[in-house]
């Protein structure tokens, strides 16, 4: 971890009542950095979209644990979603469009196409039976 | 999120929709439109996004589910006044090549 940068971690039950805590939290750590309202809309919409699927995808029983890391520099703002969950098989196949694993409580699929339209950056590290972390950066102030 | 519901006249049942669309509040907020829509059959669902303040990609499963379901009684749906957010959503999912926006 690079500890010159201003970086908060936050441990959440895997509960979907923390989601729009969650986007909150980003929220107000990311407004450090002036981002405008769409900017900061998009992060929102981001984090919501990780936190989401690591609720209804990573733990088969209650009381597992998300992660919500956040690092703060000039102009970016790096985000890490964690969770020591079942993992993702087949990482490139969930994160193609219209992609679920729960039809019947329509998930539409779209959470990874919506985070990688939102963000500079999305990367998804997953391990079978160890979790997933989704690391996103934004870019803050850097329209052309 | 709050759902207000409005029985029109000629079949169309209105639906304002305000607060945070999410994956939390997904499931008592298709309830609560299927509930309506099985109750008055309409021939038009329309679904009002002006009050939505924030939706993610579970907002589209939410309008997708109640498309279907007016659908198989054979009506139609609709939505309108949405805000620019939630338009970037519902087009990045080709929602609007089955869903009517107004």
């Amino acid at each position: 971890m690079e500890q010159h940068k201003n970086f908060m971690q936050m441990e959440i039950p895997a509960r979907s009542e923390n989601e729009g805590f969650a986007r909150v939290v980003i929220g107000a750590f990311a407004s450090r950095l002036d981002p405008t309202m769409e900017e900061l809309a998009d992060i929102k919409t981001a984090v919501s979209e990780a936190v989401t699927n690591a609720i209804v995808h990573a733990y088969a029983n209650p009381g597992g644990i998300i992660a919500l890391e956040a690092w703060a520099e000039p102009h970016r703002l790096e985000v890490a979603v964690r969770d020591c969950g079942r993992g993702i098989d087949n990482v490139t196949q969930a994160m193609e469009p219209f992609y679920t694993t729960s039809p019947e409580t329509e998930r539409s699929g779209m959470g990874f196409t919506v985070m990688q339209s939102f963000m500079d950056e999305v990367e998804v590290h997953s391990q079978s039976g160890h979790g997933t972390t989704v690391r996103m950066v934004k870019r803050i102030g850097c329209e052309e | 999120m709050t759902t207000q519901i409005h029985y029109a006249p000629k079949g169309v049942l209105r639906v304002r929709l305000e607060g945070e669309l999410d994956h939390h509040c997904a499931f008592q907020v298709r309830r609560e439109l299927d509930e309506a829509i099985d109750w008055s059959a309409p021939a038009v669902l329309e679904l009002d996004m002006a009050g939505v303040t924030f939706m993610d990609s579970s907002g589209i499963g939410v309008v997708l589910g109640r498309y279907k379901r007016i659908k198989s009684q054979g009506g139609s749906m609709r939505v309108v006044n949405v805000p620019p957010r939630v338009d970037q959503i519902f087009s990045m999912a080709g929602l609007y090549a089955i869903i009517a926006r107004g």
